[in-house]
């Protein structure tokens, strides 16, 4: 029988190596940034102005920056949408009243016509942007505390059943700390934003996150009694064989839905996606390389710190 | 024969269940038990205004809950002048209101709408007009922010006697009756004028108009001097409804000075193009998983994917009924459900095929499969459910909708899951194997092994 578990320390190393490199990226990102954040963020998570416009003919840079110096707004960050022909320009300032807004849009409009239809504008004063940031991080906290409390009760008959909790929530954070890492490196090299997507996106990953790992669990919990005579490292490798099936085919099927989607699903969710993509195979990989292999590590004394 | 009694029952179940589902999907249909049953897009599908407002008081300082809800009613009152298609006007947490007006362009207009100060007027009415009828009226004062009454469309204007600046005070009483009633009292240099109008127009109607809404409408009885009394004619009031009326008049004004903390506006066409593609986005998401499906699992997978389309169904079904706002974070919330969905069946077949391979009979593979997967399959849904209850939470009562509507659709995906992927699935194969049985022990391929 193969055996995952006894190459553990390789997987835990290759995790930490790809979290080390994310970390690098997200601590070179804080002190790099003015907002001193781990990427760059979006008009959600952080106050200011985000105009996005569709003008109906070319309009320069230079002439977008003197409407807003007109309106006493110092440098704001000035930057094309899509290709060059699509005259969609992308303007953050600090945060604006609807009135000054629509004024600025109107002097713009006189620049160039804007249209409509297809522009944009939002607003999000100080407290709010910090609000939801602090709300989203602390429900991802009562989450991974109310799912560890869940696993604890649904393997309660298994021996050590808190390692199971403690474990699933490693793996958790392995792939929140992993797909910001992936966030900082495509914020630093392709200045993505983190916006209200990326925070579904993070939300969306710790889901899966989860239900992989829990599979995994289950089979062992089923495996315990039946294999009475095995010893538990053998069990657990047995279960993450046993279920290696159905992990590959889960991840193979989204794994095709996401390529789709990043083809097909239009410019404005694709970054979405790709941050989806990072995420779920990270969940995958975390499930089987990680938590489950740390349940043998833990039983082994191997943990510092742990029995 | 146990079994198979069960199987018709289920199997009946489903149809109806499915039924239900694509009668409620059908364009045609518009109503459900007396709901509105339109599929509802959010403002970044379709474009329109969100304004956020906060109560303009001291941080430290409370903020009396009452006050927030009349405030929220006022500003309901105000937005449905603007003739904007279901206005959404929420209270969010303890000290904000959040307005989303689809439709609308000019977040400056809707502000300055919002913000206005609205107008009470008594007026000399006519027996017609009922709540929520729109006035024209001859007082026209600068201090509108919006003008919602067409002139053309209306053929009588009514006279406007006395405006709420002649208002002291009003509360819930009771009348004569024992019956819940509006007391008011008015400011003392008001009192004599109305005292002769009263007196000259007994027994015609007098009607009170919040910004050209009409909101009560009543014969005058009696002279009324300094106090007077609104009863709610033969059946009186309710308590609610006195209680409301009351505050509309004592708060022609909002309650709470409200600031606005942030706005967004999104052009319909944008929005537009994001329906585009997410819908194609979808469609093609989930034609690869029924392919991968069929392809993969072949005889079962061809049932799994008829249960994923039932899924879909009800989803769309209870969308429509409940209703669930459709923003891009709800339709992930579906997509990611979908994924749960068919990983249930994956861990049914390939459970399936474990069974098989240690040499049980095809029924009992199926029945063991079942069996065994449910434990996992119910643990990672329950922990996701754990999750939503907790995002739902947090969404619900700080400023993030959208972490609200992807974790309601996820919720209803994982829920709905468990009765397809268990019994919808279960049903179809101990049906296929109760018809098929003997062709399908002699063509295994034909189970993906």
């Amino acid at each position: 029988m193969f055996s995952i578990v006894e190459r553990r320390r390789w997987f835990f190393l290759l995790s930490g190596m790809v979290i080390l490199i994310g970390i690098v990226a997200m601590g070179y990102s804080v002190v790099t940034l003015d907002t001193h954040t781990p990427f760059p963020l979006g008009v959600d998570f952080q106050s200011g102005t985000r105009f996005v416009l569709w003008f109906q003919e070319p309009i320069s840079e230079g002439a977008i920056r003197d409407v807003f110096a007109r309106f006493d707004v110092t440098n704001p960050s000035v930057s094309r949408l899509g290709e060059e022909e699509d005259n969609t320009w992308q303007i953050r300032s600090e945060f604006m009243s609807a009135e000054d807004s629509q004024a600025v849009k109107a002097a713009l409009a006189s620049e160039a016509p804007i249209d409509d239809s297809k522009s944009e504008v939002d607003s999000v004063s100080p407290t709010v942007g910090a609000e939801v940031t602090r709300a989203a991080a602390l429900a991802v906290f009562v989450a991974a505390v109310a799912i560890l409390l869940f696993v604890v009760i649904a393997f309660r008959q298994v021996p050590n059943a808190f390692r199971y909790g403690a474990c699933a929530i490693v793996a958790m954070m392995h792939d929140i700390l992993v797909t910001m890492g992936f966030m900082a490196i495509a914020g630093l090299v392709m200045g993505w934003e983190a916006d209200a997507l990326f925070l579904t996106a993070m939300l969306t990953v710790i889901g899966f996150s989860v239900q992989d790992t829990i599979v995994v669990f289950d089979r062992i919990r089923e495996n315990i009694p039946k294999r009475k005579n095995e010893a538990y490292e053998t069990i657990v490798n047995r279960s993450i064989l046993e279920t290696l099936h159905r992990s590959l085919a889960t991840q193979l099927n989204a794994v095709f839905v996401m390529i789709a989607l990043l083809l097909f699903g239009g410019a404005s969710i694709q970054q979405f996606i790709a941050v989806l993509l990072v995420g779920m195979v990270s969940g995958t990989y975390s499930s089987i390389f990680n938590a489950v292999p740390l349940l043998v590590a833990w039983e082994k004394g191997e943990l510092p710190l742990l029995g | 024969m146990q079994r198979s009694y069960h199987t018709g029952r289920w199997l009946l179940f489903i149809l109806s269940v499915v039924a239900v589902s694509v009668w409620v999907n059908l364009p045609g249909t518009t109503n459900v038990l007396g709901r509105d049953v339109g599929l509802r897009q959010g403002l970044d599908l379709q474009g329109g205004v969100q304004v956020l407002l906060e109560a303009d008081l001291p941080p430290g300082q409370e903020v009396d809950s009452q006050d927030m809800r009349v405030a929220r009613n006022i500003i309901e009152n105000r937005v449905n002048g603007l003739g904007v298609t279901e206005p959404v006007v929420q209270l969010q947490g303890d000290r904000r209101i959040i307005v989303e007006l689809p439709g609308i362009q000019d977040p400056d207009e809707a502000v300055n709408t919002i913000q206005a100060t609205a107008l009470l007027e008594f007026i000399a009415g006519h027996s017609n007009l009922q709540a929520g009828d729109v006035v024209y009226t001859t007082h026209q004062a600068g201090s509108m922010a919006f003008d919602v009454v067409d002139p053309a469309l209306t053929s009588v204007q009514f006279e406007t006697v006395m405006t709420g600046e002649a208002l002291r005070d009003a509360g819930v009483d009771r009348d004569q009756m024992g019956q819940f009633a509006v007391a008011f009292r008015l400011k003392p240099e008001w009192a004599g004028f109305f005292e002769e109008y009263t007196g000259a127009h007994k027994g015609e109607f007098l009607t009170i108009v919040l910004d050209k809404q009409v909101i009560s409408n009543a014969v005058i009885r009696d002279a009324i001097g300094e106090a007077g009394i609104i009863s709610g004619g033969e059946g009186g009031f309710e308590y609610e409804d006195a209680q409301r009326l009351a505050t509309q008049l004592r708060y022609g004004s909002l309650p709470i000075p409200l600031r606005v903390e942030g706005n967004t506006s999104i052009g319909p066409t944008l929005g537009q193009e994001s329906v585009e593609a997410s819908v194609r986005a979808g469609t093609i998401g989930v034609a690869i998983v029924l392919a991968f499906m069929v392809i993969y699992y072949r005889g079962p997978g061809v049932l799994a994917a008829l249960a994923l389309v039932i899924y879909a169904l009800i989803n769309l079904a209870l969308y429509k009924f409940v209703p669930v706002t459709l923003t891009m974070p709800a339709i992930t919330g579906f997509l990611l459900s979908t994924g749960m969905a068919v990983d249930a069946n994956i861990l049914v077949f390939e459970r399936m095929k474990e069974e098989l391979r240690d040499g049980r009979s095809l029924r009992s593979a199926i029945e063991n499969a079942f069996g065994r997967a449910w434990t996992s399959i119910r643990d990672s849904n329950l922990s996701t459910l754990i999750t939503c209850a907790i995002l739902f939470y947090f969404g619900s009562n700080f400023g993030a909708n959208m972490v609200k509507g992807f974790a309601l659709t996820l919720a209803l995906g994982v829920m709905i899951n468990m009765f397809t992927a268990i019994m919808v699935t279960r049903t179809f194969m101990r049906l296929a194997v109760g018809w098929l049985g003997d062709w399908l022990k002699t063509h295994q391929w034909s189970l993906g092994i």
